[in-house]
């Protein structure tokens, strides 16, 4: 069972080394979308160090949200994800693997990126610590979350707004309690509680999020 | 036929027998909804007192609080029938699911704009990013996605079979989005106005707003019922009782 | 044994079939016919589990196989109109991948030797994408030879091969039977086999 989750890991992860674009496209939007803002609100950096956990998180969720489509839909297409339900060992096992490739293609950049527009948008270096780690918690919730969306839209026309209004709203606590972590420590209160819950809504996601993404996807290939 | 016989059960499980069953129900229950909002109204609007520091524009609570509790209750009924229909393969399961969402969603809605129209006179504002309204938003959205995901989908198995995974995904997500925007407005102390604190609200009051909430039980339960029976024809057009049906009377 | 029990299948509101029954014997294969859209390839996809039937159950060896779950996709080979295969991996790259979802651990030298019998040569190392319709096709049916499934469920697996390996695979599929194994498929030609032609399955003339 554990080699079968280690070569779809190793399998997912080679296939986007191969096709490097699809990962430096959505690093690239969060890149753009935070940038965006200084131009849109005015380049006051008091008002910007204000906004900045909020911006960056929701570029981060953004831009998570636009590599779903692409979670299952290249092996929906070409019926590799055909061969996978019909696998010998349990789906949910294999969807988790696609999850964490999926995460460490599309989220880990994101967290590595963000403390450099970070410092863009003027933070200091405790914030910006915060930041990293409510990032680092957060947006594996995103891509297990986002997994169950992507796999009930697989297939349909217009599948990639439909996505968006699945799963955005279902994004709203990891936001809260991870843009909430930062602003409390730039407010000098402490990100501690936040950051505990964002871990508990993690774990949680960890135990539903694959075999909620299985089921769907067994509905989806029907 | 007993209440506590198996047949009497069974008769709700197959859309062809439940059919002219909620057929009959129906005019009862929007019989007494009507009822029950005329007198809801009337106690609200003209009997019970003025509110002495929101004046008369309280009264709209008699609205609002009732839709605002069948927004979330639907959901969790919503979801409840999704997930039966979704174990038990329950076709008229899913059909509930399926016709109460807009009625949710419409109770939701309604949430939101008594809320806004309330917020004005009140907070001076017709948005303030207060919890409740906060929510109240987001459940909305809940719905409409449900709803979408369902409109998005050909094949009518697929499509229950989705949404249901979906309602669930949701119901299990509301509680701790509650809780984390609830988090978010404390951590955010505004300019809110809390509702639940509410002066000590007068027993007539509340008897209203309880006889408004049972109104609006009643007819979100006669209209899942009568989308209920519309969905059962459609989905069964294909099968000799609705053709028998609907040759008997053209 | 393979046992369809009164199944019934829908494709959005149309009806496929129904009261379908027949069973399939270890050693015994089965041909379906029938024309487009009278259900084949759904018929196919519901014995290899992809799909619920609306009615009636699919018993492999005397059990539900939606009980089974992953032990009947152990003994399952399916092969489905799409080949599987991803593009930008080698040929070598999507075998082993499909082997190990089979629960196979294979060398390259057994993935060399499925190659062999169905006919490529040193094609191990190259991206599948540049393969032609007729290597992929040949790359998907070579998982068959990885796996140890004894049903294979093949959906229209001529399809985009040559003469040759028409043969190379009739005579893998007499092997398969020989070995004791099930092969339910579909065609659209005639199906000649060393064992005798394989029974024929009509659907859509009710």
């Amino acid at each position: 069972m554990w080699a079968a989750a280690r070569i779809v890991l190793w399998r997912d992860v080679l296939l986007a080394v191969r096709r490097q674009s699809e990962v430096v496209t959505s690093l690239f939007f969060f890149i753009l979308v935070v940038t965006l803002f200084p131009l849109g609100v005015g380049p006051d950096i008091e008002m910007l160090r204000i906004i900045a956990p909020g911006v960056v998180w929701v570029a981060a969720l953004l831009a998570s949200m636009l590599a779903l489509n692409r979670m299952f839909s290249g092996d929906y297409v070409d019926g590799s994800l055909e061969q996978m339900v019909l696998a010998a060992q349990p789906l949910p096992v294999l969807v988790f693997s696609k999850i964490l490739a999926h995460w460490l293609v599309s989220g880990l950049p994101l967290v590595v990126m963000a403390p450099v527009l970070g410092l863009q948008l003027g933070m200091d270096s405790d914030s910006l610590r915060v930041l990293v780690i409510s990032l680092l918690i957060g947006t594996p919730v995103l891509s297990l979350i986002g997994a169950v969306g992507a796999a009930l839209t697989l297939g349909l026309r217009g599948g990639g707004v439909l996505i968006s209004l699945l799963v955005l709203p279902l994004y709203i606590p990891v936001l809260i309690f991870g843009a909430g972590a930062v602003e409390a420590t730039q407010a000098g209160l402490g990100g501690d509680s936040h950051l505990y819950l964002l871990g508990a809504i993690c774990v949680f996601s960890l135990l539903l999020g694959p075999w909620a993404s299985s089921a769907a996807l067994r509905i989806a290939m029907e | 036929m007993s209440i506590l016989s198996k047949e009497f059960w069974l008769q709700f499980s197959s859309p062809k027998t439940f059919y002219p069953v909620a057929g009959r129900m129906i005019p009862w229950f929007a019989g007494g909804a009507i009822l029950l909002t005329l007198v809801g109204l009337y106690i609200g609007l003209l009997a019970a007192p003025t509110d002495f520091q929101q004046g008369d524009a309280y009264r709209i609570i008699y609205i609002h609080v009732p839709a605002a509790w069948m927004s979330m209750f639907i959901y969790i009924v919503m979801s409840v029938y999704a997930g039966m229909g979704l174990v038990l393969n329950a076709r008229l399961s899913n059909m509930m699911a399926t016709a109460l969402a807009p009625t949710g969603a419409m109770f939701a809605f309604l949430a939101l704009w008594t809320g806004a129209l309330w917020g004005r006179p009140t907070w001076g504002a017709y948005w303030v990013w207060d919890a409740r309204l906060t929510s109240q938003l987001i459940l909305l959205f809940l719905y409409l996605g449900y709803i979408a995901l369902q409109a998005a989908i050909d094949d009518p198995r697929r499509a229950y079979r989705a949404s249901a995974v979906l309602a669930l995904v949701g119901v299990i997500n509301v509680p701790i989005i509650y809780f984390s925007v609830q988090w978010w407005n404390t951590l955010h102390q505004g300019s809110s106005i809390n509702i639940s604190q509410a002066p000590k609200m007068a027993s007539i009051m509340l008897t209203t707003m309880l006889i408004m909430s049972l109104a609006a039980w009643l007819y979100a339960i006669a209209i899942a019922l009568f989308r209920v029976r519309v969905i059962i024809l459609e989905r069964e057009r294909h099968s000799d009782w609705v053709r028998d049906l609907v040759g008997a009377r053209p | 044994m393979l046992q369809i029990e009164n199944i019934c299948c829908e494709r959005g509101d149309r009806r496929l079939f129904q009261g379908l029954s027949f069973a399939v014997g270890a050693g015994e294969s089965m041909h379906v016919v029938g024309h487009n859209g009278s259900g084949k390839t759904t018929l196919l996809r519901a014995l290899a589990g992809l799909l619920a039937p609306t009615e009636g159950t699919i018993r492999w060896r005397e059990e539900d196989i939606r009980d089974l779950g992953e032990e009947y996709h152990q003994e399952l080979a399916y092969l489905g109109h799409l080949n599987g295969n991803k593009g930008d991996l080698s040929v070598y790259e999507n075998l082993r991948v499909a082997a190990c979802l089979a629960g196979r651990m294979v060398t390259p030298e057994e993935v060399t030797a499925a190659l062999r019998r169905i006919g490529l040569h040193d094609c191990e190392d190259l991206p599948a994408r540049i393969l032609s319709q007729g290597q992929q096709r040949r790359v998907a049916l070579a998982r068959l030879f990885l796996t140890k499934a004894a049903l294979w469920v093949l959906d229209e697996p001529f399809v985009a091969l040559d003469t040759a390996a028409v043969a190379t695979l009739q005579h893998e599929i007499d092997e398969h039977l020989r070995r004791g194994g099930i092969i339910v498929l579909t065609a659209h030609h005639e199906v000649q086999l060393n064992t005798g032609a394989p029974r024929l399955l009509e659907l859509g003339r009710h």
